[in-house]
């Protein structure tokens, strides 16, 4: 079924009897070619290029809960490619085009909206940082653009440009960046990959792994077990806790961050904005709540919530840039499992038993990379090779001293 | 959260600065053989479990002592909280 404006009123005229369910739901096959533990952004795009751009069949993703329910539908939805480093800036450059033709692509609206993203300056040092850093964007396709504070205040005047301790100095902007509707995110992939023959296996917990002379033959799961060719593990702020049933130890901690999103407000905020003396992020929804977030809370968790130390710092740096947000009230907040690597950088790899592959260590730069990291596990899973714009993502960085360490903060995962 | 402080009695979590796995405090023989892999693993790998997480915290707004808390990670109860100095000293460490 293709969704068109056609379709949406003739559905209207009758009765919207016509809909029907996005994606099946299969029992599980006993053996596929390549099975993808965890339905999230990430699994779900691998598994939709596995079956369109690969050429793969018998393909199944298999999430413990209901797809969706993880990272992909608990992020404040930027997208953008405004990184400094060789390893990464091809990469999320890679990943901003494919989100640009995305719902020509798999036919569904994700409501991707180039709003553009502004990064704030606040001090000299911090403007020929950004200026390099906008340079290394345009040097590898991206678009960047240093703005004046005068520029600035034409697009957001509401900010608090004249602060004694953060006056705003400028800031580097990517018109290109935005904001997509993260739910629909997955449900266009999950669509995507359905009408191609990929099983989405829900309420399914893999619950380790079967391993015979150093190769992984399958998946042990709570709905039985999978035998699988390829076995491709995309569970984010899960990695930790599933690699350990592999044997594996991961250079990742799994740390919480939340979000927020205030009452509904007439629109005020154009687009993306970012404090550049302290962690705050926001945006405005098309429901007209503000979306905002800020640091990790900072310690190990896996509780999927956090804690009130940071709900207030996250205001605070809110109200030091925007002093009106002090009269808006909070509507809801909810937290996430984040992926933390040791150099804040992902990885896309091979590990050292046959047949299990790894992507993870997204921290809390995942969503946008979503297209991306989906094309290129599918590319590693079908060829057995990397993506070229992937080649970095490797496990062994780490021992061989080729960390991408954007904020060059060592290896401390609470400071990525 | 609040951190019972040995010394100090019942602190917030707030006052502390967080440095991860209380494994941190088993620093590699920098002359040993394996050295080379031994700190590669000190370094950058993580067992990371969910549940039951001996960690390092620092008394940076307090008495600046190390603790090493251990603290459930799915329900971030805290069971129990001694000095690192005790802890380090118990496993035959002299300073
Ligand atoms: C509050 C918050 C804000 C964020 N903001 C942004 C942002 O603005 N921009 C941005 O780029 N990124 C952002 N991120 C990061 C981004 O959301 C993640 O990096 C990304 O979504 C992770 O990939 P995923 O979608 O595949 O993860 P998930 O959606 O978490 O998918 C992993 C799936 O694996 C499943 N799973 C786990 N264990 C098992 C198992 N044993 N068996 C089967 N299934 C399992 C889980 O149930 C889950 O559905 C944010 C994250 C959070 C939490």
């Amino acid at each position: 079924m293709r969704y068109s404006g056609l379709r949406v009123i003739k559905e209207a005229l009758t009765g919207h009897k016509g809909w029907k369910p996005v994606w099946r739901d299969p029992e599980p096959q006993p053996h596929y070619d390549i099975v993808i533990i965890g339905g999230g952004g990430h699994g779900l795009a691998a598994a939709y290029y596995l079956a369109r751009e690969f050429g793969q069949k018998k393909i199944a993703v298999v999430e413990k809960g209901w797809i969706g329910g993880g990272n992909v539908g608990r992020n404040t939805t930027i997208i953008r490619s405004n990184y400094l480093l060789d390893g990464n800036e091809p990469f999320y450059e890679f990943s901003l085009k494919l989100w640009e033709g995305l719902e020509q692509d798999f036919n569904y609206n994700a409501m991707v909206s180039q709003r553009g993203i502004l990064n704030l300056i606040h001090t000299d040092a911090q403007r020929d940082a950004f200026t390099r850093r906008g340079n290394a964007m345009i040097l590898n396709g991206a678009d960047a653009e240093l703005l004046s504070a005068d520029q600035v205040r034409a697009e957001y005047p509401f900010l608090n440009f004249d602060n004694a301790r953060f006056p705003i100095k400028g800031g580097l902007a990517q018109r290109r960046g935005g904001t997509v509707r993260h739910d629909a995110v997955a449900w266009g992939y999950a669509r995507g990959a359905d009408s191609r023959g990929v099983d989405i296996i829900q309420n399914c917990e893999v619950t380790g792994f079967r391993m015979e002379n150093g190769r992984c033959l399958g998946v042990e799961t709570s709905r039985g077990f999978i035998g699988a060719g390829k076995v491709g593990c995309a569970v984010a702020g899960s990695s930790g806790r599933l690699m350990a049933k592999a044997g594996m130890r991961l250079p990742i901690e799994s740390h919480v961050l939340q979000a927020f999103v205030s009452e509904g407000l007439k629109p005020v905020m154009p687009g993306v904005i970012t404090f550049g003396a302290g962690h705050f992020y926001c945006s405005q929804s098309d429901k007209g709540g503000l979306v905002f977030g800020g640091d990790i809370d900072g310690y190990n968790s896996y509780a999927q919530r956090g804690n009130l130390p940071t709900v207030e710092d996250v205001c605070a740096s809110g109200i030091a840039l925007i002093p009106a947000l002090g009269r808006v009230r909070l509507l809801r907040m909810w937290g996430g499992l984040m992926d933390m690597s040791m150099d804040g950088s992902p990885i896309i790899d091979r590990t050292d038993i046959d047949g299990l592959y790894f992507n993870g260590g997204w921290c809390y730069g995942g969503f946008k990379a979503t297209p991306a990291s989906g094309f290129a596990f599918a590319h590693l899973l079908a060829t057995d090779r990397p993506h070229k714009t992937a080649t970095a993502y490797r496990f062994d960085r780490f021992r061989r001293g080729y960390m991408i360490d954007e904020k060059g903060v060592g290896a401390q995962p609470n400071l990525h | 959260m609040i951190i019972n402080h040995p010394l100090l009695g019942p602190r917030d979590a707030q006052e502390f600065t967080y440095l991860g796995d209380a494994a941190l405090i088993d620093r590699p023989d920098w002359q040993g053989e394996d050295a080379q892999s031994r700190f590669y693993e000190y370094l950058y790998l993580r067992d990371n479990p969910a549940g039951t997480h001996r960690e390092l915290w620092f008394h940076e707004g307090g008495d600046r002592s190390w603790l090493v808390v251990t603290r459930n990670t799915v329900s971030h109860e805290i069971l129990q909280v001694e000095l690192a100095r005790d802890v380090a000293r118990a496993k035959g460490r002299s300073k």
